[in-house]
């Protein structure tokens, strides 16, 4: 891919409703092809950084992808500019084929003259997505009929031929088998090649095999940041996750919220 | 799980043509064409043999109301905008189409009867004057009522109306339009409509052969529009408005304005129920407020409901069917069809949302066993076959 690779950066980031400010100044940098894992108790303002980013709730401060402020614009302007992102619960059309949401998503900017008239074939990038989400032989099975975890994935292959630039997964694998779950790292790990990755996860086994940076949100601000090793061994988070201190050599099991 | 990763190694890789003509939609066509042709014989050659002019006549008539479903269809049935205010469209079709055939009745430089007697006007208001033109009124039934649901819509999808709202509003709109129709009587009719009308562009529609022309024209018009909706529901566009209908947020964040995807089926839909206002003028001889108020508007949506709102077909067998029995009913226990029509609505939404045509989806799905494999399926086979 010829494509450039861009960063993701967060500048004092608040979102408030009706008095309550479930994000309070949150600043961050995501580094152009990194996997960064977003975690944080319930409640700590992840959902909704990303909501902010996505442009579903109004915020203040400064969102940019690569040079492009996103704060300010219609959610789906911000998808245009190659922002993508999943939802808790799988939100493909289920009353349409894996094929028909694949080409869905690939064709945001299509003409009116495209859209006015019949598919034929397979697009080609549809084609690789199915391929790279492993759901290549079921494209024509209606999306609702797939389990759980192909949803998901079929997500995030709506998400490849929509050539996202940035993938906001919330909660990716929550609710997957043990292989579903390996499966999805390495689909993650193959997709940030020429990517930005970021994921909200509660998962800390997940977390410590593919994430590749960590940020800890707690009540709206941002802990903790840097390496999983890094972050694990931050005492504040120890607090946060467990409610009082403890030694840091206890702290990779200790975290298993 | 198979994973091809995008480097510039399988970009330049000779992987055989993804874009393969499928075998499955000239089936399909085929289907269609042959469904297209039984519907023309029906119409054009078993009815008018076997239907007495009065019978054709109330034929001519539901197949207006027809029309109008196959709009519904297209927007509450994909599009999931409960459309609860057709009639709007229809009368401004049907007014439309009147004044000019009123105008014509009157001959150049008269006035139309009923502003003589009570409209006490010396000449014609300036509103009404260029219906007298063909050239005006004819397109002005069709892009009349898409200007307004353009401009309705614009206004009601971008602030995100939907669900109920929306359909309160599409009814208060016809509630809207009766209440200035039957306000202004003295250019309008008032409560009478437009009626007594003789002439259809220089033919006598008392002469039962005119009458079963204007029968044939309405006939061809209903199966252009089916195939006019066919095509929209099979294409991209079609698939992106059921998109729309089931997840309007998620199709926000795939980079499109659902808005738009909505607007353009609501206008077409609107487009229809504007045609089908027109061509009931001829064939019933008259237009008023209470043809295209909340109740007509209402009982549009049960006929679509019955046949089964998400099919191409459902509405229009359904519009018929309601309309027929309505007639049926009312001439054998008048009174009792409203409860009827309440009652069939309500059962047919309690137990029976896809409508009649589901019936024929699950008897089909019994008697059919396997899925037929698609496009892709088969273009793997191959290519395994190849490899």
């Amino acid at each position: 891919m010829t494509e450039q690779l861009y960063g993701l950066s967060i500048r004092d980031l608040r979102v408030s409703f009706d008095g309550f400010t479930a994000v309070d100044g949150v600043s961050l940098d995501v580094a152009p092809g990194d996997i960064r894992f977003l975690i944080g108790p319930n409640g700590a303002g992840k959902t909704t950084l990303v909501d902010a980013v996505t442009g579903l709730v109004k915020a203040t401060g400064s969102v940019r992808f690569g040079d492009r402020e996103l704060l300010g614009r219609p959610v789906h302007r911000i998808s245009r500019l190659g922002v993508g992102r999943t939802f808790q619960t799988s939100t493909v059309f289920e009353e349409l084929t894996v094929l028909q949401n694949l080409d869905i998503a690939a064709g945001a900017r299509r003409s009116w003259a495209t859209l006015l008239r019949r598919r034929h074939g397979v697009p080609d990038e549809v084609a690789e997505a199915l391929e790279v989400i492993g759901l290549a032989g079921r494209a024509d099975q209606l999306a609702g009929t797939l389990a759980h975890g192909q949803k998901q994935w079929l997500e995030i292959g709506m998400l490849l031929v929509q050539d996202v630039r940035l993938l906001l997964l919330d909660e990716p694998v929550a609710g997957m088998s043990h292989e579903e779950r390996d499966a999805t790292g390495q689909l993650l790990e193959q997709v940030s090649q020429d990517r930005t990755v970021v994921v909200i996860e509660h998962d800390m086994d997940f977390l410590r095999r593919f994430a590749r940076t960590v940020t800890v949100l707690h009540a709206g601000r941002v802990l903790s940041e840097g390496t999983v090793a890094q972050v694990q061994a931050d005492p504040r988070v120890q607090e946060v996750y467990l409610g009082h201190p403890v030694d840091a050599g206890s702290a990779p099991t200790a975290t298993e919220a | 799980m198979t994973t091809v990763a995008r480097d510039p190694a399988t970009d330049v890789d000779p992987t055989p043509p993804v874009e393969k003509p499928a075998a499955g939609p000239s089936r399909h066509r085929f289907r269609a064409a042959a469904g297209f042709a039984l519907g023309a014989a029906l119409l054009f050659a078993v009815a008018p043999l076997v239907l007495s002019d009065f019978r054709l006549s109330l034929l001519a008539k539901y197949l207006c109301v027809a029309m109008v479903a196959v709009g519904i269809g297209l927007a509450w049935g994909r599009g999931g905008m409960l459309a609860l205010g057709q009639g709007v469209f229809f009368g401004l079709g049907g007014y439309a189409m009147a004044m000019h055939l009123k105008l014509a009745d009157a001959g150049p430089g008269n006035m139309p009867d009923f502003m003589m007697l009570y409209g006490q006007l010396d000449e014609l208001p300036l509103w009404w004057r260029p219906f007298a033109s063909p050239w005006f009124a004819l397109p002005a039934t069709v892009l009349l009522p898409m200007a307004v649901a353009f401009v309705l819509g614009s206004l009601v999808f971008r602030r995100r109306v939907r669900g109920a709202y929306f359909a309160i509003l599409s009814q208060a709109l016809a509630a809207a339009m009766v209440i200035l129709l039957i306000g202004q009587q003295g250019t309008t009719g008032g409560t009478n409509g437009l009626t007594d009308i003789q002439g259809f562009f220089g033919y006598d529609l008392d002469d039962p052969v005119n009458q079963r022309m204007v029968y044939f024209i309405i006939a061809g018009i209903l199966l252009a529009l089916l195939a006019l909706t066919r095509h929209l529901m099979q294409s991209r566009y079609g698939e992106l408005l059921v998109a729309v209908r089931d997840g309007e947020e998620r199709v926000r964040f795939l980079g499109y304005d659902p808005a738009t995807v909505k607007l353009v089926a609501y206008v077409v839909a609107a487009g229809m129920a504007g045609l089908a206002g027109a061509l009931f003028v001829p064939a019933v001889g008259i237009i008023s407020p209470a043809l295209i108020g909340i109740v007509p508007s209402i009982e549009f949506v049960i006929g679509v409901a019955v046949g089964g709102r998400a099919t191409l077909l459902g509405p229009v067998l359904g519009a018929v069917a309601v309309a027929w029995a309505r007639t049926a009913l009312s001439e054998r226990f008048p009174g009792t069809w409203t409860y009827l029509q309440g009652l069939l609505f309500v059962v047919v939404v309690a137990f029976l949302p896809g409508g009649l045509a589901s019936l024929v989806g699950l008897a089909r799905r019994r008697t059919d066993g396997g899925r037929r494999p698609g496009p892709l399926v088969r273009l793997r086979r191959s290519r395994v076959e190849a490899g």
